[in-house]
């Protein structure tokens, strides 16, 4: 995802001279690229968060389009203030990306896990919020947050991870991507947990379920319609997200149902609360967490009744 | 000099009288600090900075940040003063459906720049204008001022670094050096001595001035930067609740407002003589 990501700001940063690139001195081997291709917009912040947004504010006050870049905690939440008053209190065109969503550091402890970032940053106005689950998403998700006009923050994963789109499809911030119908349950995937629940759609499938599939990778404002149709066509809806069960992709499909005229089941799928204790790969925290595949698809077979 | 050195006494003045007209019957705080920054925003906005009343989203005037946004009420009068705005709208200041906050809004009114309130926060905005400003080859300049207490934020030191070392000599700091902050004197609560030798050692050019004299004031900034290559920062010496003899270096006025019809004409009367 971030090589997906720097590609296409590439080339973007080519045909748009406002944009410049901002970094907490983070992103070795990835964003030398454009660094040398544009070296005048390329600015090193050094490590110092606070100004760097500071400095994001006063260049989109000036006309630029300024993007901060750095490992989410450090991009997204050691600077919140300065997100908050500066970028989205004065409604600025500033882009946050932020990388190493969810477990995409899980050896460096909770430091460097972002697990608590979207529900912290979901209550700021102004602010869009992208989720990309795969590196088309993230292609797509780059060029439309770019094209917006006021705050975005993106969260990308790391490298590597595989495309669960076979192609590009037309990304609108704030719609829902249906990556396959159904009619016995939905199933709503936002980010990096997109593979995995690809996986477990294809699990439950071959147990004979009828699922719906969507990417969310808008997750403010969140795509209301999306919700609504699957409460209303389908009979139950799961949520799928590597971050806390507080505040992210779940409460704000919570927030959509509660206020249904009818109950629809309705059940999270996410990290409990506490800041995980244990160490190791991705593939071994999601395990502990209930998000391999397997999992995902048990707890679903475990909760919906036909 | 544009004007005479009568002529800026008297916006100084107006700007005080304005001070206490607006906050007196709101009972808006931060009198004190308005007071120390006034004699300064006089000189900046009637010699200094390169601006039009007339076109103030000209893209080639200089900016001026308000990172001290607490004092607004010395902000908003002296950009009344100034003429980006009648003076009827100062009496919209801290009122129920008013359009002058108590922390300046970007854009409240002609001339605010910016949104300030929390400190720490004017300076890296600067640097990011700045910045932009020397990408674009502009001759527009941006000027912040910063009060004494704000300068224990960590972000202002990071952006005085950052200033420092990318050379940005189209940016000018002020610091209203008034030496009382929130709870006590800037000695006692964190002291920020040695200042000059701190901004110095951050590779900026530094100047010391007397912050009411209108004179060295301006000869202080009349030609910048004060040296080519580094950013530019004038420590101004204040006093805090300067031009009322009972307000000045007193912690209380970093909150009071002017309560008994005595107090009000007292200071008044003073303000008259300054």
């Amino acid at each position: 995802m971030r090589t997906a990501f720097i590609k296409t700001l590439i080339e973007l940063a080519g045909q748009d001279e406002r944009i410049f690139f901002l970094t907490g001195d983070l992103g070795y081997g990835v964003v030398e690229s454009f660094r040398d291709q544009f070296p005048k917009r390329f600015i090193n912040m050094g490590v110092a968060e606070q100004n760097m947004v500071g400095t994001a504010a006063g260049l989109a006050m000036s006309g630029k389009i300024p993007i901060t870049y750095s490992i989410v905690t450090f991009v997204a939440l050691r600077p919140l203030e300065f997100i908050r008053n500066d970028v989205c209190y004065q409604n600025l065109n500033v882009k946050i990306v932020g990388v190493g969503a969810g477990f995409s550091y899980p050896q460096y402890a909770a430091t460097h896990q972002a697990i608590d970032d979207v529900a912290i940053l979901r209550i700021l106005p102004n602010l869009v919020i992208l989720n990309p689950g795969d590196p088309i998403e993230t292609r797509l998700a780059t060029i439309a947050a770019l094209k917006h006009v006021g705050p975005v923050y993106i969260r990308i994963g790391k490298k590597g991870e595989p495309n669960v789109h076979k192609k590009d499809f037309p990304f609108v911030i704030g719609k829902a991507v249906t990556i396959k119908n159904g009619k016995d349950f939905t199933v709503i995937a936002t980010g990096n947990i997109l593979e995995n629940t690809a996986k477990a759609v294809a699990l439950l499938e071959k147990s004979g379920f009828s699922v719906r599939f969507l990417s969310m990778p808008t997750i403010k404002p969140i795509d209301q319609e999306a919700i609504k149709g699957a409460a209303k066509e389908t009979k139950a809806i799961f949520t799928v997200e590597e971050t806390f069960d507080i505040g992210g992709l779940g409460t704000a499909t919570a927030e959509v149902l509660a206020e249904l005229s009818f109950k629809k089941f309705f059940k999270k799928i996410a990290i409990p609360n506490h800041y995980p204790k244990e160490i190791g790969s991705q593939n071994y925290l999601r395990g502990i967490y209930g998000l391999q595949p397997d999992q995902i698809a048990a707890t679903i077979k475990q909760y919906f009744k036909k | 000099m544009r004007n005479s050195l009568e002529e800026l006494k008297k916006h100084a003045r107006n700007i005080r009288r304005s001070v206490i007209e607006i906050s007196t019957p709101v009972k808006s705080s931060h009198t004190g600090g308005s007071f120390s920054a006034v004699d300064l925003l006089a000189v900046l906005y009637f010699e200094i900075l390169k601006i039009d009343p007339k076109k103030p989203q000209d893209s080639l005037r200089d900016i001026f940040v308000y990172s001290k946004g607490h004092s607004s009420s010395a902000f908003y009068s002296t950009l009344a003063e100034r003429g980006f705005f009648n003076r009827k709208i100062l009496e919209e200041y801290y009122r129920d459906g008013g359009r002058l906050p108590g922390h300046p809004v970007r854009n409240c009114a002609p001339g605010v720049e910016v949104s300030s309130g929390s400190l720490g926060h004017g300076l890296p905005m600067a640097v990011g204008m700045a910045v932009a400003r020397k990408y674009d080859k502009s001759p527009s300049r941006v000027f912040a001022m910063l009060s004494d207490g704000e300068c224990d934020e960590g972000s202002v030191w990071e952006a005085i670094m950052f200033s420092g070392f990318h050379k940005l000599d189209n940016l000018i700091a002020i610091v209203d050096y008034n030496k009382i902050q929130s709870l006590g004197s800037v000695k006692e609560v964190l002291n920020l001595e040695p200042l000059k030798a701190k901004w110095q050692a951050f590779n900026w050019a530094v100047k010391e001035v007397d912050g009411h004299n209108l004179a060295k004031i301006y000869h202080s900034l009349k030609k910048l930067p004060f040296q080519k290559g580094k950013p530019s920062v004038l420590i101004a010496n204040t006093v805090k609740g300067r031009g009322v003899s009972f307000m000045e270096n007193k912690l209380a006025w970093h909150y009071r407002s002017l309560d008994t019809p005595e107090e009000y004409k007292q200071a008044m009367k003073e303000i008259e003589k300054s």
